[in-house]
């Protein structure tokens, strides 16, 4: 299933991780990012409403 | 109905969040889809072996490093002009994911230079101006994080991404304008439509190009719609104050 790389395996192997671990490191940066805007953004809009009594 | 409508900050985010997972679901799926045919299914080239594997990694991730900064540019414009917010955030919010795509291009690009030309670097013009790209990314990134005022940090980073521009095309074009160097000339020739890539190659490039665009949109709206919340914040709390 695994097919021959032959000599260039090791380049081949290093490219391919190399690149699929940057794109899934800004992705979950990304998305930690995200989660965090919107949790702090439900804060300071609750404390707002509390600040001004809704 | 105008596209200026998505420039209100609460029409994008209500517009983008629902699209996003769907956006992301498709480009991870064509990026599984053209990783998996490309490394387990194609066979090896005459002249470069295995090593032609490479491709599906560094094609697309040179593309999207390109329009990633055209996109910016048009973004950055769209500012200049009508004061949008949202496209000044939407550049912004591409700058780190389009820098990725940059080291992804330069790091596949060595690894498969080494074997290919039998030097990790050379000065060569194409490879040149996608190292001065890269440092134009993290030059913009690092722009946007100096300056305090959203506004001045805005309009100062679309100026540098207007001067960054002329880098983007000379990374397209390096190797139509100087024959010399030791880069192939374009896998994917968009104008004359010509490709230097055999069909066995170019089905799963097309699917793993699909999936890097698609990708980039995916992390473009989100981030966009971060920074749109990290503005609200700021603006909150300073009227609270």
């Amino acid at each position: 299933m695994f097919p021959d790389l032959g000599d260039y395996a090791t380049e081949v192997l290093a490219a391919y991780g190399a690149s699929i671990g940057l794109l899934v490191v800004i992705v979950l940066l990304s998305m930690r990012r995200s989660r965090k805007m919107r949790a702090q953004l439900d804060a300071v809009e609750a404390r707002k409403d509390a600040a001004s009594g809704k | 109905m105008s596209i200026w409508e998505y420039a209100n900050p609460k029409k994008f985010i209500a517009t983008t969040t629902p699209l996003v997972p769907w956006v992301m679901g498709i480009s991870i799926s064509c990026l599984v889809v053209g990783l998996v045919w490309g490394f387990f299914f194609t066979p090896d080239d005459f002249r470069q072996g295995s090593t032609v594997k490479i491709i599906y990694l560094h094609v697309p991730a040179a593309l999207m490093a390109i329009n990633a900064w055209f996109m910016m540019l048009i973004a950055s414009l769209i500012w200049l002009v009508r004061r949008h917010h949202v496209s000044a955030l939407a550049a912004r919010a591409a700058a780190p994911i389009g820098m990725v795509m940059t080291v992804i291009a330069l790091i596949t690009g060595a690894i498969w230079g080494q074997p290919m030309w039998g030097t990790w670097w050379a000065w060569d013009p194409r490879l040149t101006s996608f190292l001065i790209l890269f440092l134009f990314y993290l030059g913009y990134m690092a722009l946007w994080e100096a300056i305090e005022d959203s506004d001045t940090a805005a309009d100062l980073t679309s100026v540098l991404c207007l001067v960054g521009s002329v880098f983007a095309v000379l990374s397209r074009y390096a190797v139509q304008f100087w024959n010399q160097g030791l880069h192939q000339g374009t896998s994917v020739p968009v104008a004359t439509g010509e490709r230097s890539v055999s069909d066995v190659f170019f089905v799963p490039l097309l699917v793993c190009m699909v999936g890097f665009g698609l990708l980039f949109l995916a992390l473009v709206l989100m981030r966009t719609a971060t920074e749109v919340r990290a503005r609200r914040i700021k603006a909150l709390e300073a009227r609270m104050r």
